[in-house]
């Protein structure tokens, strides 16, 4: 009975993030301006991790925090480059 | 010693992520040893300036107080976006700061940025003046002198 | 795709509360990245998934698997520590680079200072 109410609450959590990786992407694709897509970009990434940790308690194993792990150095290294792209990239439009 | 682990936070640091992700064995503790030591020492050629850190209660104070004040913004900012008032207007604050250590300066920007509602957005060496943007700002002067006295006080202690 | 790990009692509700509530927290943060008017506006929205919602998900799977492996496992801190420490840069470099942006187009327009205050 609770391990059908925790797998409840697990895919009720899963459904809430993917929502918000649906709101993340429509920020990414509709802009206005280049910095609100890669502000998408960031949450989405962040997201994306956030959803495979839920993974990870569902199936209880370890291999998913590794690639939540990876997810979330691989992003932090892309939005710090996109971030720079701004600022160097292009002195005025 | 001192030669041997020029920065022995760092290394300790990378020990403990090496024991972490691979898990405990005396193998690991002897390679993560090894690695957190070799590694370490690159950072000899970027020569940071070496930090004057004072380790007592007042970091206790400041991470507990940063905690909380995280939980209650993030009430407040979710509140914000789920009723969306139409009053509410965000705008860009200076604070002047007598912050000096760089140490000290980028702890303030990752407490103000991780507090949701606040952005740190520039800091003028110069003027010694913080550009911050506010969500939802009532008064200037009141968001000035809370960080002053809640964070800068603090900060003060611990860096310099 | 329904299963969970079996639990004891407490632990599952503690956990499921956890999750859901970051999830939830998460999900509120990315709405206010479409409601909110105005890039400034916006970057206060991200923070909010990247703090308390991070740190609910995490802890609920730390009780989990230090309850499934019968030992402490705190592995989950390394990204708790990692996202504390890179999020803050990359949205301060992002609040830079749109300041500098806004800067140079206002400049281009008329030359002022700048206070690059801009709600669209």
């Amino acid at each position: 009975m609770t391990s059908l109410l925790l797998a409840l609450a697990i895919t009720a959590s899963q459904i809430l993030l993917g929502l918000a990786m649906g709101c993340a992407a429509f920020r990414m694709l509709r802009g206005p301006r280049a910095q609100d897509r890669v502000l998408g970009l960031d949450t989405l990434y962040l997201t994306g991790m956030l959803l495979l940790l839920t993974y990870g308690i569902q199936t209880g194993r370890t291999l998913y925090f590794e690639t939540a792990l990876v997810i979330a150095l691989l992003g932090f290294v892309g939005t710090v480059a996109l971030g720079k792209f701004l600022m160097r990239g292009e002195v005025i439009e | 010693m001192k030669r041997l682990v020029p920065f022995p936070l760092l290394a300790l640091a990378l020990f403990a992520m090496w024991i972490l992700l691979t898990g405990f064995s005396p193998g690991h503790v002897l390679l993560g040893a090894l690695v957190a030591l070799i590694v370490s020492r690159t950072m000899l050629s970027l020569r940071p300036e070496p930090p004057r850190v004072r380790i007592g209660w007042a970091m206790v104070r400041l991470a507990g107080l940063v905690l909380a004040d995280i939980v209650r913004s993030n009430m407040a900012v979710a509140k914000i976006i789920l009723s969306n008032p139409p009053d509410r207007h965000a705008g860009f604050i200076e604070l002047p700061t007598d912050l000096r250590s760089p140490y000290a300066l980028a702890v303030l920007a990752l407490i103000i940025t991780a507090t949701p509602g606040s952005l740190w957005v520039q800091h003028d060496a110069n003027r010694h003046v913080i550009l911050i943007h506010v969500l939802d700002l009532v008064d200037e002067t009141e968001w000035v002198t809370q960080i002053r006295e809640r964070y800068e006080r603090l900060l003060m202690e611990i860096f310099e | 795709m329904m299963q969970a790990p079996d639990l004891p009692t407490w632990a599952a509700i503690i956990v499921g509360l956890l999750v859901l509530g970051g999830a939830a927290l998460t999900l509120v943060g990315a709405l206010g990245l479409i409601r909110l008017p105005g890039f400034y506006a916006r970057v206060h929205a991200t923070t909010l998934g990247a703090t308390a919602g991070m740190a609910a998900i995490l802890l609920g799977s730390m009780l989990c698997f230090s309850i499934i492996q019968t030992r402490p496992v705190v592995h989950e801190i390394l990204i708790a520590l990692f996202v504390t420490l890179t999020t803050p840069v990359t949205l301060i470099l992002l609040a830079r680079a749109a300041i500098y942006r806004d800067r140079s187009e206002k400049a281009s327009r008329v030359s002022s200072d700048g206070g690059a205050e801009r709600e669209e």
